[in-house]
């Protein structure tokens, strides 16, 4: 049983079911699924759809935190990618068509592409400190959405851009097919080759890892690349849902989710070892705490309070001195004495 | 075994029992530190050598045993109690703020304070004075990171002062100061023992140790192995008393420096007119195949500046260098990778081992690195790679899968040469590999370069211990001032030759 | 007796006075630039605009950022410990709104306005110690504090509430002239908070240790200064400084909106930076950030004034800002490559 207690995982898949049972002993028609018209439908799978752009902008956050940075522009960048597709689809003549949506979904994807450049250009060119510059991006990024859009919410009647969010590819949706492209992808790409490896070795030691030989540079370059074309897939997304471009709503608070999912899922902020399938979880964990919010009837402006209690529960989970303290006092009621001792933490000498 | 005398001892402790999970740290060990007295501790790491010191400052609470300073008995439970019983430590890397500035950080917490706050004046004022009585002076205003690391460590020893220490603890102090330096500290410190003060010196570099030490303490496997004072114990009891066997098998090694080593073809590595500006003057050395080329200067000499260069870690801006006879540009430690160029520095926590990481992806780090992120190493392959040179090296313990964190510093030193042998290069340059490893460990790895040379292995090999650089090397290149000022013969060379040669401003080389 | 002076730094052209101050002072380089920045604005709008440094303007400075003033007090002390705080804008709202809602109720303001800056301190106190004794990154400990304090805002109320209390909304209304330069209470407010704040820092064994934890915490550890109770307060200080910025920000307003402060504490972090507080800990000036928030107003000012949009203000900062650390980091290179 420690056995698998020690697993990385086991933390954030517990907190999951747990969060699934709550759910489903409260209102059992939670993990219904109907089918209709051969697709799927019913609580799980909105979670699944809806879970798309925060699956999208946490893999790219989570390898971005692996080599010790952090990326505050995602929510920026889902904005203006949004702002982009919609304002050419509705400057087009034929908003309608395949082609013309692919091309304007394509050149958003290319500025979100650019923006990952531009940030991985700061950080690992620069040396600048991600989270400042980062930080430029996300105050002037809205700005810059905001100017695309031309202050207003641009809406646009298109289905080829509707399908995106709300359609279904064989009895799946759409956007949680994208969703898993992604995963996969990712998952392959770094843990099929050595780019995963090499990641967490930057990571946890960036210069002994350039003196081994490792490319750092473009490892750090590649993770802000990434973390930014995925949220321009995730902004699309996005507006596909609303079918408008909101500059101030598009992927409000998102880095922050982003974050928070990341380390549920048991990577640490402080950069190294990660977890694609910790995130994941991480980001289930969160989109269910979001459909939980709402099925148990909780107004959704208590909806931040909620968070902020399953954060601090969280992070003392993951406390290590929750786990000492809890040891020490499974120790002293097993066998009465006093604890052993452990090595002192505080004063490293 | 101890000989009286008549200071009386300021530090007393009986019996020190310390366990860890799975580890008798110490074990009934008893010490004495007399006022007026600068006392060696000495032993191989994991002798406990630091679990005493820890103690001693209230790092470490004791399991058993007891701690007397100044015959009142002691309880630490945190590092205030032993501060204010009078102990300060001065570590390794100097414990202050870089941040402020060197009268503030001598006078921290004990500010002199007015109705208004602290009264700046006399902060500098004060700090002054205290500097003063050892000799320094400073303007106290400037930020402590403008100055030198041995300038720091004496503003920390200051500190210790204002504290009124009666004892003082120095831990490692003389590993990153060159020659002047430690000749400064020392006289410091000769002062503070005339003064009463007892100090308590921990150091791996012997010659130091002999230089000011009155007594000598020697621990072994967490036991007390005895004290002595220092003109009963000869340097080579010293070192057996501390590893428990004998040095003979370094005087192999020595033997194997003497084998032939030709120098007909191209050099593996020629470096003509290296230089970069500010930091190195014009470089000319070349190695040969099967030859141990070492870089013998103090520090500060530009002996790792030179070898960063020719690695690729830092850009020339003249010069050229050669590699098997054609001219190549190494402009980042990729290139150097490719070219089968190995670099192990001297920095091994910062700058070698990447602590999260288990032993083996330590180890195949290098290959990974060389073939590229996209043709990743089976296991079969790592595993055959990592057991073959786990066992060949010694790594201790012997377990792959273990963070390289938790290693100590000789094994960990053991796993970056694993790094790069596993490369399989034609040039290994390696940048202090013994410092601040046991003695056990110095030899293992002296006897492994030795043997790769032996069968063909081109090395750079720095050291600050002179006798390793002769016992290894064929022909020494001599640094100073960032300026290369001779090529020496090691077989024609004695250690008090390369002392005198690297002292005196002789020019020319001599080969 | 032994005398040694200290090394000078080999090859260095610059005299010696030159030099002395850079090794005593080089930490308040980047204040100056901002200092420099903010008088190059002001004076490039007075030249554009004709009638830009007026009384009235630059009264307004100060009165429109009195509540991002008193932020910057508290962010700096956050930021030098090496720490972030980004509940600060929600904490903003939440005082504000529960200022607003229980004046409305008709308790007293003499237990409102105390309970309102405590509230702010208590959620200080939840981040600082959840990052102190459970070893919580403070990025995150303080994300959860912005989650706890932007949704209690949301329980307290869902819509902005009005303050009708005389005795609150005279901090506003009542003006102290000379000839046209004017000021509220609210701004003495935030001018008292920087003042009582910059004189901490530098005149009392709390604010040094302060700026040791920021330098090294290990070390501050060693040196027998209390690091744990330190880095406590910095959250403490920066709650409260959050709750008397709500209840400044409802005075000027005239209510409590709890939408309030999205994206504040990006503003605040941005003036604390400009102002020459590294993020990194272990440097900065209250003064500092105070130049800070006022090239942050300038800006804002002149954006209005040109009849822009409001989202060029954090396009422009955002460049002001990584104009900041680019130069920044060149002058780190130029030096690390000197050595």
């Amino acid at each position: 049983m420690t056995r698998l207690m020690k697993h990385r995982l086991f933390w954030p898949v517990s907190c999951l079911l747990a969060l699934i049972i709550l759910n489903t002993v409260v209102r059992p028609q939670f993990i219904k699924i109907t089918v209709l018209d051969g697709k799927l439908y019913g609580a799980p799978i909105d979670i699944l759809r809806q879970s798309a752009p925060l699956m999208l902008v946490s893999l790219g956050m989570t390898l971005v935190i692996a080599t010790r940075g952090i990326d505050l522009s995602v929510g920026a960048v889902m904005a203006i990618s949004g702002a982009v597709t919609l304002t050419i689809i509705d400057g087009s003549s034929s908003p309608g068509s395949v082609g013309t949506v692919l091309m304007a979904m394509a050149a958003g994807v290319a500025l979100a592409f650019a923006f990952g450049v531009w940030n991985g250009f700061l950080v690992a060119v620069l040396k600048i400190q991600p989270i400042i510059a980062t930080l430029v991006l996300m105050m002037a990024g809205r700005g810059v959405a905001l100017l695309i859009t031309g202050g207003f919410i641009t809406t646009v009647v298109s289905r080829p851009l509707k399908y995106v969010a709300s359609g279904y590819l064989m009895f799946i949706p759409f956007a949680f097919v994208i969703a898993v492209v992604a995963i996969a992808v990712v998952a392959v790409v770094e843990r099929r080759t050595a780019l995963g490896v090499l990641t967490e070795a930057v990571g946890i030691n960036p210069e002994a890892s350039r003196l081994a030989g490792v490319r750092s540079r473009g490892i750090v370059f590649g993770a802000y690349i990434a973390s930014g074309t995925l949220a321009g897939i995730a902004g699309i997304i996005y507006s596909s849902n609303i079918m408008a471009a909101d500059a101030n709503a598009a992927g409000e608070l998102i880095e922050l989710y982003a974050i928070l999912a990341v380390v549920l899922g048991g990577t640490s902020l402080l950069g190294g070892k990660f977890s694609i399938a910790g995130t994941v979880i991480g980001v289930l964990i969160i989109q269910t705490l979001d459909s939980t919010v709402l099925f148990l009837g909780v107004p959704s402006a208590d909806k931040p309070v909620v968070f902020a209690l399953v954060v601090i529960v969280v992070v003392l989970v993951q406390s290590p001195r929750v786990h000492r303290t809890a040891r020490a006092v499974l120790r002293r009621s097993r066998t009465g004495g006093p604890p052993a001792r452990t090595e002192p933490q505080k004063v490293s000498v | 075994m101890s000989v009286p005398t008549k200071a009386a001892p300021v530090v007393d402790m009986r019996g020190i029992t310390i366990r860890f999970p799975g580890v008798l740290a110490l074990d009934n060990v008893d010490f004495l530190l007399r006022a007026g007295e600068v006392h060696a501790l000495m032993g191989e790491n994991g002798a406990g050598k630091s679990t005493l010191i820890k103690a001693l400052t209230g790092v470490y609470p004791i399991d058993s045993g007891s701690i007397t300073v100044a015959g009142t008995d002691r309880v630490f439970s945190t590092t205030g109690d032993a501060q204010n019983a009078g102990i300060s430590t001065v570590y390794q890397e100097v414990n202050l703020c870089p941040n402020l500035s060197v009268g503030e950080n001598v006078m921290l917490g004990h500010e002199p304070r007015s109705s208004r706050g602290i009264s700046w004046k006399s902060v500098h004022h004060e700090a002054a004075r205290h500097l003063a009585s050892l000799g320094l002076h400073l303007d106290t205003h400037s930020v402590l990171s403008s100055h030198s690391i041995a300038v720091q460590q004496l503003v920390a020893i200051s500190r210790a002062m204002v504290l009124d220490a009666r004892v003082l603890i120095l831990d490692e102090p003389t590993s990153s100061l060159d020659r002047d330096e430690v000749d400064r500290l020392f006289a410091v410190v000769r002062d503070l023992r005339d003064n009463g003060v007892a100090i308590l010196f921990v150091s791996h570099f012997l010659e130091q140790v002999y230089e000011i030490a009155d007594r000598i303490t020697v621990l072994r496997n967490g036991q007390l192995v005895g004290e002595y004072p220092l003109h009963e114990l000869p340097r080579g009891q010293l070192v057996t008393k501390m590893i428990g066997r004998e040095i003979a098998e370094l005087e192999a090694i020595s033997a194997t420096a003497e084998r032939p080593i030709n120098r007909t073809g191209a050099p593996v590595l020629r470096a003509t007119g290296l230089a970069r500006r500010g930091v190195l003057g014009e470089v000319n050395l070349d190695v040969f195949e099967g030859e141990v080329v070492g870089i013998a200067g103090l520090l500060g000499s530009g002996r790792t500046e030179l070898v960063r260069l020719l690695y690729g870690a830092d850009r020339a801006d003249e010069g050229q260098v050669e590699i098997n006879g054609h001219v190549v540009k190494v402009s980042s430690p990729r290139n150097a990778v490719e070219r089968r160029i190995a670099f192990s520095s001297e920095d091994r926590r910062s700058e070698g081992i990447i602590a999260d990481l288990t032993v083996a992806e330590n180890i195949v780090l290098g290959m990974q690195a060389r073939r590229g992120w996209l043709r990743r190493i089976r296991s079969t392959e790592q595993d055959a790679v990592v057991s073959e040179f786990m066992s060949s090296l010694g790594v201790r313990p012997a377990d792959p899968g273990m963070l390289a964190r938790n290693l100590s510093g000789g094994n960990q030193q053991k796993v970056v040469l694993a790094r790069w042998l596993a490369t399989a290069p034609q040039l290994l340059i390696l940048d202090e590999p013994t410092r601040g490893i046991d003695v056990g460990a110095k030899a293992d790895i002296q006897r492994k370069v030795a043997e790769l040379a032996s069968q063909g292995l081109a090395v750079i090999f720095i050291s600050s211990e002179l006798e390793e650089v002769l016992r290894l090397a064929q022909r020494i290149v001599v640094m100073r001032d960032r300026r290369q000022i001779g090529l020496l013969d090691s077989h024609v060379t004695s250690l008090e030759g390369l002392v005198d040669f690297m002292a005196n401003d002789t020019q020319g080389s001599v080969a | 007796m032994t005398s040694i002076v200290a090394d000078e730094r080999r090859g260095s052209a610059l005299p010696a006075s030159v030099r002395t101050f850079l090794s005593r002072r080089s930490s308040l380089m980047p204040t100056f630039a901002a200092l420099a920045i903010f008088i190059v604005l002001l004076v490039g709008a007075q030249l554009y605009f004709g009638n830009f440094i007026t009384p009235q303007n630059m009264s307004s400075l100060l009165l429109d950022n009195a509540f991002l003033l008193i932020l910057a007090v508290g962010m700096t002390f956050v930021i030098v410990t090496g720490g972030i705080d980004l509940s600060v804008g929600s904490v903003l709202a939440l005082t504000g709104i529960l200022c607003a809602k229980l004046l409305a109720d008709g308790v007293s303001p003499y237990l409102v306005v105390p309970l309102t800056i405590l509230v702010g301190a208590a959620v200080g106190l939840v981040i600082g110690v959840l990052v102190q004794y459970f070893d919580v990154q403070p990025f995150i400990a303080s994300l959860a504090g912005l989650f706890l304090a932007r949704g209690l805002a949301y329980v307290v109320s869902l819509k902005s509430i009005r303050v009708e209390h005389s005795g609150v909304l005279w901090l506003e209304s009542t003006r102290f002239s000379i000839g046209d330069w004017y000021i509220t209470p609210t701004g003495i407010i935030a001018l008292l908070v920087v003042l009582i704040g910059a004189f901490v820092m530098v005149a009392t064994r709390f604010g040094r240790t302060v700026y040791a934890v920021g330098g090294s915490e290990s070390s501050a550890r060693l040196m027998g200064l209390n690091v744990g109770r330190t880095k406590v307060l910095v959250y403490v200080i920066s709650g409260t400084c959050g709750g008397l910025a709500g209840l400044v920000l409802t005075a000027y307003s005239g209510a409590g909106y709890p939408r309030n402060g999205i994206g504040t504490e990006l503003d605040v972090i941005a003036a604390v930076v400009i102002g020459g507080t590294l993020l990194s800990g272990g440097t900065g000036y209250v003064l500092g950030s105070m130049i800070g928030v006022f090239v942050y107003g300038t800006i804002k000012t002149v954006i209005s004034f040109l009849g822009a949009e409001q989202s060029w203000t954090r396009i422009s900062i955002g460049l002001l800002l990584l104009l900041f650390i680019v130069v920044q980091r060149v002058i780190v290179f130029r030096s690390e490559s000197r050595r």
